[in-house]
């Protein structure tokens, strides 16, 4: 019988000096496999006498165990060498750059109506839409427009072709004509928001022929014009997200309303940087008032039973203000340079919860 | 409309500072544009003393000045060219820092012609007080030293206000001090009017031209002689408001018409009498009438204008401007003088015709006092009497005063219940008074019945009356009020409207940069895309290339990725959600949304190459949006072809039964030859307001999820079709094969080429069967693959690939 310590000292060294997981495999087989010599030994058990072999069979368990333990190790081992050497063969340069993924973006026309909406929402308004191509009736009459007012002079207003009748439809000056249909379609208590195109025969530096409004609506038995300036303070603030934005209704004239106001927020125009709200300054931002009693007449509606008012607002002027955006004609122009600097991103979207703006 | 200071003073007695007064007229709705006030911008400069003034040694025409300056410190020496310097003069003096008005430059002190000079005495013109630069200024002598000049010269600051059209009684200065006083700033002067006895009988006579049905272009005309007048300059004062104003002085005659234009609001016309031949005739143009007006432009008249006629003909535009044969000039001995009504609207429409600005159309388009003719005569007659000497005629005066009088009631009630502040019925009755209206009876509910004045042609209801107690009140008394609402906000978007915002975020997530543009584009583009009927046209285009309502959004997108590849930005993916122009009518328009992607797929890239965009990414685009939009995307239908736009073989609809919800392909390479952009480009249309409305449910609660604990198993078939075949159609047959155990169909291989004959295909399905209940046997596989090379042949004559 072999020496076991001797022929364990051999076996171990053989696993320790296995240079790979094949070589180390060759060295399992000849100590454990079938023909092994280890195994060979355990055979030898079978001629001893039952103390001789308890005595024995205990040493060579030990001996096969010391073994397959040191031969596991050497395997984990050279496994973990050979993981290793594979990292470093598969080492790439990871500041190449990543699949480009095209960067989509939301115009900030769009961007505004949907901050605009979520802090009129929030109020009860709801959001009313009518035609671009507009008749005189709802562009003009119904809103007390007298005859021969310069608005519907070919100079300011987009005309059609001359029709059947004689008349002509016009691409609608303003959103108002929405209110119209509204008081038309609707009984009192109304709140509604009309957001859309508007379209000027105008076109210069602070012009455009097209540009977007909103129009907002209240007719009721008691809202007067001190919920109208609640109504705009309330938004403004939400809109710039600055609290205490003083404000200013100054008397003014519009054919719709009476009384009207023009409002004007506080700013400051320090190092040519605008910011609302602190400052000594004052911007027109909007054109308000109390319905016109003629234009409830026009609409079915008595102005001695119901009343309310009604605001205008231009949705890219509010937007430049906002985002410091400096010039109107570039709203239109789709510059792809412009639309991913100025424009925003899918999911920003805007909620009161969440904030309007980041 | 502009103004001074003093002048507002002249009408208006107060003690106001110039800022008190402009915050309270913007408050009243008369809106400060702007104040120049030279006090402010002289303030630096101070007055100083020459103390002598003796030749400079190196230049002839140069002084070199020594300059007291009151402050104790030492004599400034000053090098002057003014001809004017000399010693013991009180001059107005700049020293280095300050910015001169005229330059805005900032002096500095210098050298001139080798002698230092510590600063500059200035002349009118260097401080913006005129033209006059033929000298320095010279001060009064008893004007203090050192003091600060803009306490010592006489200035007027200028105040502009901005005038809506319904306050025609603000653009004369007195209008605005009566607004002010109602206000509370001080007191409205009385203002009384002598009329001039008349000396003889006018040797022109006035005629009317109009008959009865025309008479309201000129319902009244009031005309007066006076010989023997001298037409220099009208007095200093005079001249200096008026430049004040930005008005060029001219003759005393012409002067004084201005005045009382800004003073009062009453436009009046000055002819030279012994140029005018015969008598004066207010009436009508006659057709081929033409007209030299004061500008010394010629203007063709049509038969709407007013015309002051003479026997000769038209001799001026009534309410607009005068003829340039019988304007006055300095030889001017006998004058006519001209004060009348005119419809605003005649005025309104031959100024706009003929394109002429005037500060008499101006008035008149927004309606003069009716009772303002014959005092406006009186005043202009004392003033020319006064300045020109002559003697009048009698006053001649044709036609009448237009009735104005109407009677408004206002229930002070209803300014609370209308602006939410409360203002008595004494306060209402004060403020009506002080604005010129006649408060003529109160009711015992307090409602007073009010008469407002000649001036005040707007007030014509209540509501008028309420808004000039607010606005004279001031809106700021006016209380802020939150809406009344519900304590939990419900959601306010309509389905429809919510889409239009889901779809754009979609698209915009997809890569796509979202564009507003032009509802109107060339013809030539309308008729491209399907539109170009007459109706659309625009009668009056901005721009020839902007007369056409837009039938699609895709020419404008496809233009603006052109714009964007030329400006070195390529690969272009667009998208606009807006309108698109169906018929002229109100209402005939639909919402769309629309994209266009133009190049390749990407820029170039170390790993992964960029394609060229085609027409299954403008598929994808539409199936998304549709998606968003809450269409049932399983179950549309894809149908070969599109519109004319679109390439015949590279296009298709997206249809829901008979409806079509979207069409994408390739634009047309002749589309975009006649929009001469490069493509490829491929595009997407999808009619928003066309996908269903989605059901009401009684519940948000979905349907239980039925998931198998069982695997899934995917088995493959390669068919042979003819080329024809559509693929939709194999993978619905494919579907329908065994609708309880087919889980899903995809094809993953299209396969055309030499291997297989002409004509023929090859499209490889992957079917996954989802088992239910058990594991499947090899039976029941095999059963089910048979099935569905059964129904893909039935449906398309495919075979099985061997």
């Amino acid at each position: 019988m072999e020496n076991l310590e001797t022929l364990r000292a051999e076996v171990v060294a053989a696993v320790a000096a296995a240079p790979d997981l094949a070589a180390l495999e060759e060295t399992r087989v000849s100590a454990l496999g079938k023909k092994g010599r280890i195994t060979a030994l355990m055979k030898s058990l079978g001629g001893m006498d039952p103390e001789a072999r308890k005595v024995a069979g205990q040493a060579m368990n030990r001996l096969k165990d010391a073994v397959a333990q040191a031969i596991e190790a050497r395997r984990a081992a050279l496994e973990a060498a050979e993981l290793n050497a594979r990292l470093v063969r598969e080492h790439i340069d990871v500041t190449l750059p990543a699949r480009p993924q095209g960067g989509g973006s939301i115009h900030p026309i769009s961007q505004t109506w949907d901050e605009v909406v979520a802090i009129f929402g929030q109020m009860g308004f709801a959001v009313a839409e009518g035609p671009d191509i507009e008749d005189d009736f709802h562009n003009f009459t119904a809103l007390n427009f007298p005859p021969g007012h310069p608005a519907r002079e070919m100079h300011d207003t987009f005309f059609l072709p001359e029709r059947e009748d004689g008349s002509r439809h016009v691409l609608r000056t303003h959103t108002s004509p929405v209110q119209v249909r509204t008081m038309l379609g609707q009984a009192p208590p109304i709140r509604v928001l009309a957001p859309g195109r508007t379209y000027r025969s105008d076109s210069d530096m602070t012009h455009t022929p097209m540009f977007h409004q909103f129009e907002g609506l209240v007719i009721d038995r008691t809202t007067h014009m001190g919920h109208l300036k609640g109504c705009l303070q309330e938004f403004v603030q939400a809109y710039f997200e600055v609290d205490n934005v003083p404000m200013r209704f100054r008397p003014s004239f519009f054919p719709f309303t009476e009384p009207s106001a023009e409002v004007d927020i506080g700013c400051s125009r320090k190092g040519g940087e605008l910011r609302i709200g602190a400052g000594d300054d004052w911007l027109e931002i909007l054109g308000c008032g109390m319905v016109h009693p003629n234009v409830l007449r026009a609409c079915g509606l008595d102005p001695e039973e119901v009343q309310g008012f009604a605001f205008g607002v231009g949705l890219e002027r509010i937007a430049m203000l906002k985002y410091g955006i400096p010039d109107l004609r570039t709203f239109f122009d789709s510059d792809l340079r412009w639309l991913r600097h100025y424009g925003f991103a899918a999911l920003d979207v805007p909620t009161l919860h969440g904030g309007l703006a980041r | 409309m502009k103004f001074t200071l003093s002048w507002l003073r002249e009408h208006l007695e107060t003690d106001a500072s110039l800022e008190v007064i402009a915050e309270r007229l913007t408050m009243l709705g008369l809106e400060v544009e702007e104040i120049i006030d030279l006090r402010t911008v002289l303030a630096p400069f101070t007055v100083a003393e020459v103390v002598t003034a003796d030749k400079h040694p190196d230049a002839d025409r140069l002084k070199l000045c020594s300059v007291r300056t009151g402050d104790g410190g030492p004599d400034l020496k000053i090098v002057c060219g003014a001809p004017n310097a000399r010693a013991g003069l009180k001059v107005v003096l700049a020293r280095p820092g300050m910015t001169i008005p005229e330059s805005g430059q900032v002096l500095k002190a210098g050298r001139i012609r080798g002698v230092e000079s510590q600063g500059m005495m200035c002349s009118s013109r260097e401080l913006g007080l005129g033209d006059d630069h033929s000298g320095i200024i010279e001060l009064p002598a008893g004007a203090p030293l050192g003091a600060s000049v803009a306490d010592v010269l006489p200035l007027d600051p200028m105040i502009d206000i901005a005038i809506t059209p319904n306050r025609a009684d603000c653009l004369g200065v007195r209008g605005v001090a009566r607004d002010l006083a109602a206000a509370g700033i001080g007191g409205l002067k009385p203002l009384t009017i002598e009329p001039v006895p008349g000396t003889f009988d006018s040797p022109v006579r006035v005629t009317h031209g109009l008959d009865d049905a025309t008479r309201d272009a000129c319902p009244l005309f009031v005309g007066r002689y006076i010989r023997g007048v001298t037409n220099g300059d009208s007095p200093r004062w005079v001249r200096d408001r008026l430049t004040a104003i930005g008005l060029r002085p001219i003759s005393a005659l012409v002067d004084m018409t201005n005045l009382i234009s800004h003073q009062f609001g009453r436009p009046l016309h000055v002819f030279d009498a012994d140029k005018l031949t015969g008598d004066i005739h207010p009436r009508l143009a006659r057709p081929g009438e033409s007209l030299v007006a004061l500008d010394e432009k010629a203007y063709a008249l049509e038969t709407g204008d007013v015309v002051i006629a003479d026997d000769a003909g038209p001799q001026a535009l009534g309410g607009v401007m005068g003829g340039l044969d019988t304007g006055c000039s300095g030889a001017t001995v006998n004058v006519f003088l001209e004060s009348a009504l005119f419809d605003s609207r005649r005025v309104a429409a031959t100024g706009r015709r003929l394109s002429l600005d005037s500060d008499a159309r101006y008035r008149f388009e927004r309606g003069v006092d009716p009772e303002s003719a014959v005092s406006g005569a009186e005043i202009a007659t004392r003033l020319i009497l006064e300045w020109c000497g002559g003697e009048a005629s009698h006053l001649m005066v044709v036609g009448q005063v237009p009735a104005w009088r109407t009677e408004v009631s206002l229930d002070p009630m209803r300014v609370r219940r209308l602006c939410g502040v409360s203002v008595t019925g004494p306060e209402c009755r004060r403020i009506l008074t002080d604005l010129g209206c006649d408060v003529i009876g109160e009711n015992e509910d307090g409602a007073l019945t009010v008469l407002p004045p000649s001036w005040r042609a707007d007030i014509t209801g209540e509501h008028d009356l309420v808004e000039e107690v607010a606005r004279v009140r001031g809106y700021d008394a006016i209380p802020t009020v939150s809406l009344p609402r519900e304590p939990m906000p419900k959601p306010v978007l309509t389905e429809t409207q919510t889409r239009r915002v889901t779809a754009r975020r979609t698209l915009a997530a997809r890569g796509l940069n979202e564009c507003v543009t032009w509802s109107f584009l060339p013809r030539a583009h309308a008729e491209a895309f399907g539109g170009g009927r007459p109706a659309l046209d625009l009668a009056n285009p901005i721009s020839s290339d902007l007369d056409a309502m837009r039938p699609s959004i895709l020419p404008n997108l496809a233009m603006a990725a052109q714009r964007n590849a030329d400006r070195g930005v390529p690969n272009a993916a667009l998208f606009e959600v807006g309108p698109q122009f169906d018929g002229g009518e109100p209402g005939e328009q639909t919402m769309v949304a629309a994209g266009l992607r133009a190049g390749s797929s990407g820029p170039r890239h170390w790993d992964t190459a960029p394609r060229l965009v085609d027409v299954f990414d403008a598929k994808a685009d539409a199936l998304a949006a549709l998606a968003a939009a809450g269409a049932p995307v399983a179950s549309l239908q894809t149908v070969a072809g599109a519109p004319a736009w679109y390439h015949p073989g590279r296009s298709g609809s997206l249809k829901l039964g008979p409806k079509v919800l979207a069409w994408f392909g390739e634009v047309h390479p002749g589309v975009l030859k006649t929009l001469d952009v490069k493509g490829p480009m491929v595009a997407f249309e999808v009619f928003l307001e066309v996908v269903p409305a989605a059901k009401p449910k009684l519940t948000k609660a979905r349907p239980l999820l039925n998931a198998s604990a069982f695997q899934p198993v995917e088995r493959d078939f390669a068919f042979l079709v003819d080329d024809g075949v559509a693929a939709e159609a194999m993978v619905r047959a494919a579907r329908g094969a065994d609708k309880g155990l087919i889980a899903d169909v995809a094809v993953f291989d299209v396969y055309q080429g030499e291997r297989l004959e002409q004509g023929r295909k090859s499209v490889a399905l992957c079917v996954t069967l989802q088992p239910r209940d058990r594991t499947l046997t090899d039976e029941e596989i095999e059963a089910a693959g048979a099935k569905v090379v059964a129904a893909v042949a039935k449906a398309t004559g495919a075979e099985l690939r061997g």
